[in-house]
C-alpha cells in the first residue's frame, strides 16, 4: 500500500510536471532548431566576447527599429555582462561603457538654461534610446507591425534562445505556391497560419512557418567584429542570442552561482534535519 | 445605505466616465478596409463594407441566429450608412478579439475557441452566445460619429 | 486533545509574571509542546508546517516585493523588472514569490488529497475540514489577484476572462462587471485594486489558518489508521517528536523549492507574461497558471457561459458538504479497498483535467488520420467533469452504504502489538 500512494505521488508530480512542459498544440508547424547555448543548464555562464559581438550586432542592426528600454548602458559594466571589468566594480567608472555610451548623441533630453528639446551624448545612467518618439511612428516606418522592444524577448517567447536563433536564420525562400503581401515576409521558424496564403498543389503539406512584419535583418559581414571572429549570419545570429539572452536577465549567472551553495547548503541541512529526527524517535515506536 | 459609499467608490470614477464616448471619422476608413480604434479600453471595430458584404449580410437577415436580438442587418450598421459597421471587438464568449478576414463568414474568427461572426458581426459558429455587440452611436455629421 | 489539564510550569520570576497577565508561553506550550499527537503519523502529515512555513514565506516575500512594486498599468511591468535587475537581490525576492505561490498551491493539494484519503473531513472533525475549504478559496483568489500584479499579457488577458464571467449572472451580471473593473473593462482602476485586496487576503488566510488549527487541536488530529487514540500509548508530545519530523519534511520541500527558484524560475509561468499587458491583442492561448487549470477545464466543457461558471464552482463548493456527502463508516481508506480504487481515478481525473485545461478546447487527443473523427480536449474535460461530479455526489455516498471494508484495529498501537495485521500499512 506504501507503494500504491507512492505510485499516486509519482503520478502527482509527474502530472504537475507534465502540465507544465506538456501541450497538444506546442509550437505548431514552424521549424526550431536547438543549439547547445555556453549560458544554458544550471552550470551555463556567458562568454563575454560573445556578449559584446552581440552588443554590436544589436546597437548596428536591431536597434534601428527596435527599442530595449529596460536596459541602460551601466548594465554593460555589472558583473557578468559583456564590459565587465574587475578593475571598475562600479560600472558607472568604467571607461568603455562610458565611452560607449557618449557614442550616441541622440539622447533626449532638456536644454538647462533654457527648457528647449534638444538631444545631447549619452551617459551609463542614461536606459538605451528609443529609435522612435512612440509606437505608432514604429508602425507606420515598417508597414504596419510595431517592433517588439527586446529587453525580455528571450523570456517572452515559447522556445527561447533557440527560437529566437531559428528566427533569425529562418528567412528561406517562400515556397512557390506561397503568396506573400508586400508588407510580410515568409519565415519557417515564425508561428503562423499559411492556410489562407497557400495556393500550392493540391494534397500537398502547408510548409511550415508564417509571416512576419520584419524583413530579414541579418546578413553575412552586414555587422564585422573587431576580435577577428567570422562574420557569417550564423556567428551574428548566435552571438545577439547570446546578448539578448543575458540581458533578459542579466543576474542569471549570480542566480545560478548562488543556488548551487544554497542547494548545497539545504541538502546538507536536510540530512541534519534527518538525523535529529532518527535520533529523537529512536526508543519510540511509530504506532 | 451606511455602506453605500464604500460600495459606490468602486465603481468607475470621474475620469475613466469621461472617456466614456469618443468621437469616430469614418472618412478615414478606405473601402473594404477594417480598422480598430481603443474605446473605453476595448478595441472597436470600423468597417466600410463592400457592396457584396452588405448584400451577403441582408441575405442571411432571417436564418436562425443563436442570438436572435438585433439581428437584422439594418439594425446594426450605422444609422443612415449601410456600408459602416461600427462594432465592439470583444468576443461574447470569453472576451478575446476576434481578428478579421477569417473564418467562413466573411466576418471574423476569434481564435481562443473558435467562434465566427459575419459580414454583419452576427455569431455564426463557436461557443460564442451573442453577437459581436452594437454600442451607442449617434451620427453628428456626413463623416463624424459619436461611440458612447 | 484540548480539554486535558495544562501541564506548563513558569520556571522563572519573569515567565510566571508573565503567565499571571497574558499566558501566551502556556497556550504554546500546550499547543505545540505538550500537545499530544499520534505516534503513527506518516509524512503526509507534514504538509500542515510545510503550508505554515509558505504561508510566511509568501507574506515575508509579498511585503519586501511591495515595497518595490508599482500598481499603476503604465508602471507595473517596468517595476517587477525594476526589482529583477537594480533591487538588491530583487531577483531572489521575486522568483521566491513566484515559485512560492506553485509550491504554496502544491503543498495545498496534497493536504487536501491526504484529508479525502484518510478521512479526516468526517465527524468530528467538519469544521476544520471546512476552515481548510475557505483557506482553499482564499488562497484561490489572492494567486488570481496576484498574478494579474505583473501586468503581462496573460495577467491582463486572464484577469479579462475571469472577471467576465460574472457578466454571466442575469440581471446583475453586467453593473457587477463594471463595479468589479471599475470602468468598462480591465484597465488601470482595476489593477489598483486587486492590488490592495492581494495584499489583504493573506492576512484574512492568517486569521483562518488560525481557526483551523484551533479546531484542529479540539479534536485532536486524524492518523493514518483512523482510529482516535484511546490512552498515553498511543501519542508522543509535538515536541520533540512532531517538531522534528515537520522539520525534516519542510527542509526537503525547500530543496525542491530551491530548484525551482534558482535552476528553473520560469518552467512553472508562461513566456507570454513576458510580454508587457495589450489590450488590442489576444495571446493564442489564454491559460491560467497550473493550479487553477482543472477547473478552467470544468468551466470550459460546457457550453452554457452560466452553466459553466456554475460547474466551476460547484466542483470547489462540493467538497464544502463532503463531511455530509461521506456516509462510510469506516474513516481511513487504508482499510477502504473499494473507496481507494475510486479515489485514484480522481487523483487521474483531476490530472486529466488539467491538462485538458492547458490545451486549446478543439486540439484533438487522438485522432484517426488527418480529418477523421476523433477525441477532442473538450469531449475529455467533460468525461472528466462528469467524473469529478459523479465522484462526490454519487460514489462517495454510495459506497459508505455498499462498500466491504477490512478488519479496522482497535487502537493506533495494536497493529504492531496484537499482529493483526491484515491490513498492509499505507
Amino acid at each position: 500500500m506504501r507503494r500504491k500512494l507512492s505510485v499516486i505521488a509519482a503520478v502527482l508530480a509527474l502530472g504537475v510536471s507534465g502540465v507544465a512542459a506538456g501541450s497538444a498544440a506546442a509550437a505548431e508547424n514552424a521549424v526550431l532548431t536547438h543549439q547547445t547555448w555556453s549560458f544554458a543548464g544550471p552550470f551555463g555562464t556567458f562568454d563575454q566576447r560573445s556578449l559584446q559581438r552581440g552588443y554590436k550586432v544589436y546597437r548596428e542592426v536591431c536597434s534601428t527599429c527596435h527599442t530595449m528600454n529596460l536596459l541602460s548602458f551601466r548594465n554593460l559594466g555589472e558583473k557578468y555582462g559583456p564590459f565587465y571589468d574587475e578593475k571598475y566594480p562600479n560600472p558607472n567608472d568604467n571607461p568603455y561603457v562610458k565611452s560607449l555610451a557618449s557614442s550616441i548623441t541622440t539622447i533626449p533630453d532638456i536644454n538647462p538654461d533654457t527648457g528647449d528639446a534638444i538631444q545631447r551624448p549619452g551617459v551609463t545612467a542614461d536606459h538605451f534610446p528609443d529609435p522612435f518618439p512612440n509606437e505608432i511612428a514604429a508602425k507606420a516606418s515598417t508597414g504596419g507591425a510595431i517592433p517588439p522592444d527586446l529587453s525580455v524577448i528571450i523570456k517572452a517567447r515559447e522556445g527561447g534562445a533557440d527560437y529566437v536563433y531559428s528566427l533569425l536564420k529562418g528567412f528561406d525562400a517562400p515556397p512557390a505556391g506561397l503568396i506573400v503581401p508586400s508588407n510580410l515576409n515568409y519565415n519557417k521558424s515564425y508561428p503562423g497560419d499559411l492556410s489562407s496564403a497557400w495556393h500550392g498543389p493540391k494534397g500537398s503539406h502547408l510548409p511550415p512557418g508564417g509571416l512576419i512584419g520584419m524583413k530579414k535583418p541579418l546578413d553575412d559581414c552586414k555587422v564585422t567584429f573587431d576580435d577577428g571572429t567570422g562574420c557569417t549570419v550564423d556567428q551574428e545570429a548566435k552571438d545577439v542570442v547570446t546578448f539578448l539572452a543575458w540581458a533578459s536577465e542579466p543576474k542569471q549567472t549570480e542566480r545560478k552561482r548562488l543556488g548551487m551553495w544554497v542547494m548545497i547548503y539545504l541538502v546538507f541541512m536536510a540530512g541534519l534535519a534527518y538525523a535529529s529526527y532518527r535520533k529523537v524517535w529512536k526508543n519510540e515506536s511509530h504506532g | 445605505m451606511l455602506a453605500w459609499p464604500l460600495v459606490d467608490q468602486m465603481n468607475p470614477s470621474g475620469d475613466t466616465l469621461a472617456l466614456a464616448s469618443i468621437d469616430v471619422d469614418l472618412s478615414k476608413v478606405i473601402e473594404g478596409g477594417h480598422v480598430t480604434i481603443k474605446w473605453r479600453g476595448k478595441p472597436l471595430f470600423v468597417r466600410y463594407r463592400t457592396q457584396a458584404e452588405i448584400a451577403s449580410a441582408v441575405k442571411d437577415d432571417h436564418i436562425d441566429f443563436r442570438d436572435k436580438v438585433r439581428s437584422l442587418d439594418a439594425e446594426r450598421h450605422v444609422p443612415g450608412k449601410p456600408q459602416y459597421l461600427v462594432l465592439v471587438g470583444v468576443c461574447t464568449h470569453l472576451g478575446c478579439v476576434p481578428v478579421f478576414n477569417e473564418g467562413e463568414w466573411g466576418g471574423w474568427l476569434c481564435h481562443c475557441h473558435g467562434s465566427q461572426y459575419d459580414t454583419s458581426g452576427r455569431r455564426r459558429a463557436g461557443p460564442a452566445p451573442l453577437n459581436l455587440e452594437v454600442p451607442d452611436i449617434a451620427v453628428l455629421s456626413d463623416t463624424k460619429i459619436k461611440v458612447g | 486533545m484540548s480539554g486535558s489539564p495544562s501541564t506548563y510550569q513558569p520556571k522563572n520570576g519573569f515567565t510566571r509574571w508573565m503567565d499571571a497577565r497574558l499566558p501566551i508561553l502556556r497556550l504554546a506550550h500546550d499547543s505545540f509542546v505538550d500537545y499530544p499527537t499520534p505516534r503513527n503519523l506518516n509524512y503526509w502529515w507534514t504538509f500542515g508546517a510545510i503550508l505554515s512555513f509558505m504561508l510566511g514565506m509568501q507574506i515575508v516575500t509579498g511585503i519586501v516585493l511591495a515595497m518595490h512594486y508599482v500598481p499603476n498599468a503604465t508602471m507595473a511591468f517596468k517595476s517587477v523588472e525594476h526589482i529583477m535587475r537594480d533591487v538588491n537581490y530583487g531577483w531572489l525576492v521575486r522568483y521566491l514569490h513566484s515559485n512560492g505561490a506553485s509550491m504554496f498551491f502544491i503543498a495545498v493539494y496534497i493536504h487536501m488529497l491526504r484529508g479525502l484519503y484518510y478521512g479526516s473531513f468526517k465527524a468530528p472533525r467538519e469544521v476544520l475540514w471546512i476552515l481548510g475549504c475557505i483557506i482553499y478559496l482564499l488562497m484561490m483568489a489572492t494567486g488570481f489577484l496576484g498574478y494579474a500584479l505583473p501586468w503581462g499579457q496573460m495577467s491582463f488577458h486572464g484577469a479579462t476572462v475571469i472577471t467576465n464571467l460574472f457578466g454571466a449572472l442575469p440581471l446583475v451580471g453586467g453593473a457587477i462587471k463594471t463595479w468589479l473593473w471599475g470602468g468598462f473593462s480591465v484597465d488601470n482602476a482595476t489593477l489598483n485594486r486587486f492590488f490592495s485586496l492581494h495584499y489583504l487576503l493573506p492576512f484574512m488566510i492568517a486569521g483562518v489558518v488560525i481557526l483551523h488549527v484551533w479546531a484542529l487541536h479540539v479534536s485532536g488530529q486524524n492518523n493514518p489508521t483512523g482510529v482516535e487514540p484511546k490512552s498515553k500509548a498511543d501519542t508522543v508530545p509535538f515536541t520533540p517528536y512532531a517538531t522534528v519530523k515537520d522539520g525534516f519534511g519542510v527542509a526537503l520541500f525547500a530543496v525542491m523549492f530551491g530548484f525551482f527558484v534558482f535552476f528553473m524560475p520560469n518552467a512553472l509561468g508562461d513566456a507570454a507574461n513576458y510580454i508587457p499587458a495589450n489590450p488590442l491583442v489576444t495571446p493564442q492561448h489564454i491559460v491560467p497558471e497550473w493550479y487553477y487549470l482543472p477547473f478552467y477545464a470544468i468551466l470550459r466543457s460546457i457550453d452554457n457561459k452560466l452553466l459553466g461558471v456554475l460547474a466551476m464552482f460547484g466542483s470547489i463548493g462540493l467538497l464544502f458538504i463532503l463531511p455530509w456527502l461521506d456516509t462510510s463508516k469506516v474513516r481511513s481508506m487504508r482499510f477502504r479497498p473499494a473507496a481507494r480504487t475510486f479515489f485514484i481515478f480522481f487523483v487521474i481525473d483531476a490530472l486529466i483535467l488539467g491538462w485538458c485545461g492547458h490545451n486549446p478546447t478543439d486540439a484533438y487527443v487522438f485522432r484517426v488520420g488527418a480529418e477523421g473523427p476523433g477525441l477532442t480536449v473538450k469531449v475529455l474535460a467533460q468525461i472528466g467533469t462528469f467524473y469529478w461530479f459523479v465522484y462526490f455526489v454519487a460514489i462517495t455516498p454510495l459506497l459508505g452504504k455498499f462498500e466491504k471494508t477490512l478488519p479496522v484495529p482497535d487502537t493506533i498501537s495494536s497493529p504492531v502489538l496484537s499482529g493483526a495485521a491484515t491490513a498492509e500499512k499505507a
